[in-house]
């Protein structure tokens, strides 16, 4: 998907421009599938960053007019209500930030001011400085926040969605995430991530652009320091004045002849995830599950980091893509609900075939379980009973369809990497976070680049 | 082209760029940034439509030239006229 924005934003530059794919879907990570005759989304719980028409300066609107896409084309209908929930403690939020803020007053009192000045901090923080150096987003909330409960209940949601780092992370990618999941929100097209892949196709296409599917890079091959020539898994090779890789920066560094820095094993990331998926023959509010997404932790800390065991159950995200308000009342056929926890990637990728398919069972059965004690008692009736279809995807699926190593979901973090990188000139990369925000870092890197191409 | 039908170019382009702006009231003189939600990635692709459109190159450093509607008058009509020329 990032490519695609990045592909519309040259080709708007009169570049000709050709996106390789070695996937026979677009998309990456946030992508979809048909199965059975169902339709499923691959990644996308929300689209982030959701503020409503006439709000400037956000980086919607910013997309929208970088990419020349008139919103509505988009489709979005905005969440119903989302939770995050911790032992014996609950904090709602919708699209309306004034929830968030009473709930934290409400559950949180002694901890309210803090919060303010912390908010008054964020919301004039340059979060898209790119010169910035590391800091630790963590050491910067204890200044305003001493419960760490509450700062963990901060925290979750915004590492579930956008933290490549564990335990902590750099703060202005913490600004952009907050800012994404609470002072702007939540909102997702009717027929969810296929809609806005579908646009973009459209739009590039218009444009001029060329795509390949089913068509992989084998290597990046460089001539005279500068990148020319992309050897294909067919064996054809192309040539480019000019590369842009999308696919990580590790996974980018090892297809190069000239191998260079940052390729070891410690750059690649360390967070997978597991998702489970049930299709239900009811709505998911007819069982009086009414939220849009469920941030949980069960644990006496929030641990966000690479688990010992194959799954880590304690926290994890549920999403219910029914649960939002569709224009028209109109429901999604049938209800969804999916829960997604952290997962070890080596872990999973050492099992032999015939313990692969048992731990996937096993684990969606756990984690589905899991889930539901978050969700009011189903009354009369078991899940099973209710589930007509299940799928379940693991750090393996992940790292079959997009490439990425170790199964990653985000390459947020390696955006400075880049800039400072000594190959800067010669090409640059795209980096992926979930939500918008995949789509708007591709633009900014290609305006930063621009000069170089011009 | 005079000063006037350039500063409605731009308009047009503006309008393009961003659709979601009112531009029924914008004031010559003032910088476009007060009056608008316009940022820099916004400005460069004024520039590269200015390029697209009329094969005019905004060099990087003259930037400061597309503050207003009246100084991109000023600074883009000359050109104009020697590409026409």
């Amino acid at each position: 998907m990032s490519g695609l924005a990045a592909g519309i934003r040259l080709a708007l530059f009169n570049q000709n421009v050709l996106i390789l794919e070695r996937h026979n879907v677009t998309g990456g990570l946030n992508s979809f599938y048909s199965f059975e005759g169902r339709k499923f989304d691959v990644g996308l719980h929300a689209v982030t960053n959701y503020v409503r028409p006439g709000v400037k300066g956000t980086p919607l609107g910013k997309l929208f007019r970088q990419l020349r896409i008139d919103r509505d084309e988009f489709d979005l209908s905005e969440q119903m209500r989302s939770r995050v929930v911790f032992p014996g403690v609950e904090l709602h939020f919708n699209n309306n930030f004034e929830l968030f803020e009473s709930e934290v007053a409400r559950v949180f009192p002694r901890q309210i001011d803090g919060f303010q000045s912390f908010l008054k901090m964020i919301r004039g923080y340059n979060e898209l400085d790119l010169n910035q150096p590391f800091q630790s987003a963590k050491k910067i909330t204890a200044q305003y926040i001493s419960d760490p409960i509450l700062e963990e209940m901060i925290y979750c949601p915004i590492m579930y969605y956008g933290s490549a780092c564990e335990n902590d992370m750099d703060f202005s990618q913490f600004v952009i995430m907050f800012k994404s999941l609470f002072l702007e929100g939540f909102a997702r097209p009717y027929d969810g991530v296929r809609k806005i892949i579908r646009v973009l196709i459209k739009k590039y296409r218009t444009l001029g652009g060329l795509r390949k599917m089913k068509c992989g890079v084998k290597q990046i091959i460089s001539h005279e320091g500068r990148v020319k020539e992309l050897l294909l898994d067919n064996g054809v090779s192309i040539t480019a004045n000019h590369v842009l890789s999308s696919i990580g920066l590790v996974e980018t560094l090892r297809l190069c002849d000239d191998k260079k820095k940052d390729t070891q094993e410690s750059n690649i990331g360390r967070l997978s995830f597991v998702e489970t998926i049930n299709i239900l023959k009811k709505q998911p509010r007819e069982l009086g599950w009414e939220d849009t997404i469920v941030f949980f932790n069960d644990w006496n800390r929030f641990d966000y980091s690479e688990p010992n065991e194959l799954v880590d159950p304690r926290s994890g995200v549920i999403c219910m893509p029914n649960n939002y308000l569709y224009a028209d009342d109109k429901e999604l056929e049938e209800g969804v609900f999916r829960v997604t926890s952290l997962a070890n990637f080596k872990l999973w990728t050492m099992l032999p075939q015939e313990e692969y398919q048992e731990q996937k069972n096993l684990w969606h059965k756990e984690l589905t379980n899991k889930g539901m004690t978050f969700l009011s008692p189903l009354e009369n009736q078991s899940l099973e009973e209710l589930t007509v279809y299940v799928d379940i995807f693991t750090p393996r699926t992940i790292k079959k369809y997009t490439g990425h190593l170790g199964g990653g979901q985000f390459m947020a973090h390696q955006i400075k990497v880049e800039m400072d990188s000594h190959i800067w000139r010669t090409y640059t990369f795209v980096v992926l976070i979930r939500g918008f925000s995949a789509l708007l870092a591709p633009c900014l890197v290609v305006s930063q680049w621009r000069i170089y191409i011009s | 082209m005079t000063k006037e039908e350039c500063r409605q170019l731009v308009l047009r382009i503006i309008a393009d760029i961003a659709p979601d702006e009112d531009l029924s009231d914008v004031k010559k003189e003032v910088p476009l940034r007060e009056q608008l939600e316009l940022d820099s990635m916004d400005f460069l692709d004024i520039v590269m439509e200015i390029r697209k459109k009329y094969g005019i190159e905004v060099p990087e450093d003259e930037y400061s030239q597309l503050e207003s509607l009246e100084s991109i008058a000023e600074y883009l009509t000359p050109k104009f006229n020697s590409v026409k020329a």
